[in-house]
C-alpha cells in the first residue's frame, strides 16, 4: 500500500438546492478553504491537486478542472480531474492518497463538487440519440428495476424502504451541511409521498444538491504537525464491470463485492460488521441500504433487509451507516463520494459533531456510479496502520 | 318622454393645462435633478446626520436640512414592492412590474420607482426573485432631461447569467448496430452468439463484453419474450403513450441479455416479473432502420414463467 497516508483537514460547503450566492469557483474554494483551515495549512503549502465531478454535462462546463485550476491554488503545481460517473467523488480521494502513498507528494488538496442546480440531472443522463436500440432513462428510471429484483429475491418487506429515508432524514437533522432536514420525519410522511419510478417513493430518493467537499491529504511527516487528529488511510480500492453483460448480477454486482474485498484485506478486515465501527456509505435511494449491506459483507445474502430493520445502522445501532443522513439527504452527485469518504475520516478523527458514532475507531467509505458499475472504497482509522 | 331623454347625457373632458405647469424646484431639488440628468444620485445630509434621499429642504421631523449633498448608490436595496401584473396606459412599463421602494447604498431613505424585474405575461404571479432586500440599479435613459424620468427603471443586479451551448454530432451506428436495425426494418431481431461463452447478445455489438472477443455467429430470435423486471414510471416521458407508464427488462426468448423497453396495453400495476410479452409492431409501411418500428411489449396472455428461471437474469 506504499507509505502511510492521513487525512489531516476536511472542507464542506452547505448542501442546498441552489447555491446561486456563489459562482462554480466561489463553491470549491468555500470548501477547500474550510479544508485548509482544518489543516492548518494555505494553498501555498499543497503540493498538487487532484479534483473529482461527475458528466460535464450537468454544468455545461468542459473540462471545468482547467477553469477552476487557479480558483484551488494550483497555478504552478500538478493538477489533475479524476471521472468515474456517480463514484468520483471516492475515487478522487484514492487519487489523491494514492500520490501519497507512492511518495510522490505531502500534501494533496482534493476537492469534489456538483452545481446541479446550473441544469438537470435527469436530462444529462438521459439524453436520447438517435438509432439507440433500447429505451434510455434517467437514474431513478434505471435504479427502479433493480430494487424491485432485490425486493423479489429476498422477500423483504416493502417497509424497509421507509426506514432507511426516516433514519438517514433522522441523522440529517444532526448534520449542520445536509440539505434535507426536514423536522418531525416520520414513515407516514415518506408513505405519503408519491412513487416516482415505483418501487421509489419521492422521499426515498436523494435530493439534488449544489455542493462541494475537500480535503488535505498527507505524508506521515506532515500528518505529524497538523493541529487537529488525522485520519489514516488503511485501504483504498476501485474497481468497475460493464453495464451490461450476460449473467450480469444488477442487484448484487461482483465489481462491488471484489471492491470490498480489496479494501478490507488492505485494512486487515475480515468481519465489517464487527471490525468497523461505522460506514458512510452511497444510498441515493433508500432500498441501497440493504443492497449494499449484502453486497459490502456485513451480512449474507438476502439478510441485508433484516440488519436495516433490527435497527443495526442506526446512529444507536451496533454499525451505524450514513450518520451524516447520508445521500438521501445531500446529493451534489460528483462531490457526494467525497463527502462519504471525508464523513468517514470525521468519525475517527473523533469531529463529526452532533452525528458523531461513539469512540469510533475504524470507518469504511462507499461510492458507487454509473448503473451500479464503477466502486470506490477507502477504511480510515484513528490509529496509524 | 322621448328615447333620447332615458339615455344618461354623457361627454369626455380633458383638463390639461396648456404646456404643462411649471414647477420652481427650489435649491434642494433642484441639486438633486440636476445631479440625476448627470446620472448621480444625490441624497443631502439631514441635521441630525442621517442622509435623506430623495432630498428635501427639510428632513421628516421638519427640521431644515444641511448643504453638504452626498452621492448615493447607484446599487440599492429593495425594502418593500407592489407587483403590478396588469399596467395600465399611463404606467412607466407595458409589461408588469413591481413599484418598489428602493433604498440607495448609503442613504437612510427610500424612493418609490418602478422596478423591472424581466419579461412576463399580463396577468402573471409576481417572480420569485422579487422580494426585499433584493439587490437593484437604475436603468439610465440615454437622452436625459433633469426628470426623475431619467431612470427609466429600476433593475435587479446580475446574478445569473444562461450560458447556451450546443454540439452536433452525426453518429455512425457502426457494423453490429446497423445489422441489428436493419433486421428490425424487416420484422425480425437479430443476436450474435459469443464463440467462447455460447451467450446471446440481442441486439448484437459485434463483441463479448465478458470474452472480450469479436462476435459474428449470427442469430434470430422471435419478437415474444419475458419480463424479468420493470419499473412503473410516473413521471412523463415523450416517447411514452402516458403515466404512468413502464419500463421493463425483457428477455427475448432464446436471448441471455434482457433489453430495456416500454410495456403497455396492459394497467401499469397489473405488469409482473415473470409476465410474458410479445412486440407490438408499427404498421410495416413505417417501418425504417429503427428500434421505433416497436411501439412496445404487451402481454401474450400466456401463463407467467416461474421465477427460477428469470431469477439469473437480474
Amino acid at each position: 500500500m506504499g507509505n502511510p497516508c492521513a487525512v489531516i483537514g476536511v472542507g464542506q460547503t452547505e448542501y442546498r438546492t441552489k447555491r446561486t450566492d456563489v459562482s462554480i469557483a466561489g463553491l470549491v474554494r468555500e470548501a477547500a478553504l474550510r479544508a485548509l483551515e482544518d489543516a492548518g495549512l494555505t494553498f501555498r503549502d499543497i503540493d498538487a491537486v487532484v479534483i473529482g465531478k461527475a458528466p460535464d454535462l450537468f454544468e455545461g462546463v468542459m473540462m471545468p478542472e482547467a477553469y477552476l485550476a487557479d480558483a484551488l491554488g494550483a497555478r504552478g503545481k500538478p493538477m489533475m480531474r479524476v471521472h468515474t460517473a456517480g463514484s468520483v467523488g471516492g475515487s478522487t480521494a484514492n487519487v489523491a492518497a494514492s500520490l501519497v502513498q507512492g511518495g510522490v507528494h505531502d500534501r494533496v488538496l482534493v476537492v469534489a463538487w456538483e452545481k446541479q442546480s446550473e441544469s438537470n440531472a435527469t436530462w444529462a443522463l438521459s439524453t436520447h440519440p438517435p438509432l439507440s436500440p433500447t429505451i434510455v432513462v434517467g437514474a431513478g428510471g434505471y435504479f427502479a428495476p433493480h430494487i424491485r429484483a432485490y425486493m423479489r429475491r429476498t422477500g423483504a418487506p416493502d417497509h424497509i424502504g421507509t426506514l432507511v429515508a426516516v433514519k438517514d432524514r433522522q441523522n440529517a437533522l444532526k448534520n449542520p451541511y445536509a440539505h434535507l432536514r426536514i423536522a418531525g420525519i416520520s414513515r407516514e410522511m415518506v408513505e405519503m409521498t408519491p412513487m416516482l419510478w415505483e418501487p421509489i417513493r419521492y422521499l426515498e430518493t436523494c435530493p439534488s444538491s449544489d455542493g462541494a467537499a475537500a480535503m488535505v491529504l498527507a505524508s506521515e511527516d506532515a500528518a505529524r504537525r497538523a493541529p487537529n487528529p488525522p485520519a489514516w488511510v488503511h485501504g483504498t480500492a476501485m474497481r468497475s464491470e460493464p453495464i451490461f453483460f450476460a449473467g450480469r448480477d444488477t442487484v448484487n454486482p461482483q465489481a462491488g463485492k471484489d471492491c470490498a474485498a480489496d479494501v478490507y484485506r488492505q485494512a486487515g478486515i475480515t468481519d465489517p460488521r464487527r471490525e468497523l465501527d461505522c460506514a458512510e456509505t452511497y444510498v441515493p435511494f433508500s432500498w441501497y441500504e440493504p443492497m449494499w449491506l449484502e453486497n459490502l459483507g456485513f451480512c449474507g445474502d438476502g439478510e441485508g433487509w433484516k440488519l436495516t430493520e433490527s435497527g443495526a445502522t442506526a446512529l444507536d445501532g451496533d454499525i451505524p451507516w450514513n450518520a451524516s443522513g447520508g445521500v438521501l439527504s445531500s446529493n451534489p452527485i460528483g462531490a457526494s463520494g467525497l463527502i462519504r469518504f471525508a464523513e468517514a475520516a470525521l468519525q475517527v478523527r473523533g469531529l463529526a459533531g452532533e452525528h458523531q458514532v461513539e469512540g469510533a475507531r475504524k470507518a469504511l467509505g462507499h461510492a458507487y456510479g454509473g448503473g451500479a458499475q464503477f466502486y470506490a472504497m477507502w477504511v480510515v482509522g484513528s490509529e496509524k496502520p | 318622454m322621448t328615447a333620447d331623454d332615458r339615455e344618461p347625457l354623457v361627454a369626455d373632458h380633458a383638463l390639461e393645462f396648456p404646456g404643462g405647469y411649471t414647477r420652481s424646484v427650489g435649491p434642494v431639488i433642484g441639486r438633486f435633478l440636476t445631479e440625476l440628468r448627470d446620472g448621480r444620485l444625490v441624497g443631502v445630509r439631514t441635521a441630525s446626520g442621517g442622509v435623506l434621499f430623495p432630498p428635501a429642504e427639510y428632513d421628516p421631523d421638519g427640521e431644515a436640512v444641511t448643504d453638504e449633498y452626498v452621492e448615493v448608490g447607484p446599487g440599492g436595496t429593495v425594502t418593500s414592492w407592489s407587483w403590478v401584473s396588469r399596467p395600465r396606459a399611463v404606467h412607466p412599463l407595458d409589461r408588469p412590474f413591481a413599484w418598489a421602494l428602493i433604498r440607495p447604498d448609503g442613504a437612510g431613505t427610500a424612493i418609490l420607482h418602478a422596478l423591472d424585474v424581466g419579461v412576463f405575461e399580463p396577468g402573471a404571479e409576481p417572480p420569485k426573485a422579487l422580494r426585499t432586500g433584493m439587490r437593484v440599479r437604475p436603468k439610465w435613459r440615454a437622452e436625459r432631461t433633469g426628470s426623475i424620468k431619467d431612470i427609466e427603471s429600476f433593475r435587479p443586479d446580475i446574478t445569473m447569467i444562461t450560458a447556451p451551448s450546443r454540439a452536433e454530432y452525426r453518429l455512425n451506428a457502426g457494423r453490429a448496430l446497423t445489422r441489428f436495425l436493419t433486421g428490425v426494418s424487416e420484422g425480425r431481431f437479430l443476436g450474435h452468439r459469443c464463440d467462447v461463452c455460447g451467450k446471446v447478445y440481442v441486439p448484437m455489438r459485434g463483441l463479448c463484453p465478458v470474452d472480450g472477443v469479436p462476435t459474428t455467429e449470427e442469430v434470430e430470435v422471435p419478437d415474444t419474450g419475458t419480463v424479468t423486471t420493470f419499473a412503473v414510471n410516473n413521471i412523463p416521458d415523450p416517447r411514452a403513450p402516458e403515466v404512468p407508464f413502464v419500463s421493463a427488462y425483457i428477455l427475448l426468448d432464446g436471448s441471455d441479455i434482457a433489453l430495456l423497453a416500454l410495456v403497455a396495453g396492459v394497467p401499469a400495476d397489473q405488469v409482473r416479473m415473470g409476465m410474458r410479452v410479445r412486440a407490438a409492431w408499427r404498421p410495416r409501411e413505417e417501418w425504417g432502420r429503427t428500434m421505433e418500428n416497436v411501439k412496445w411489449f404487451e402481454p401474450t396472455g400466456e401463463p407467467d414463467v416461474p421465477f427460477d428461471s428469470i431469477k439469473d437474469y437480474l
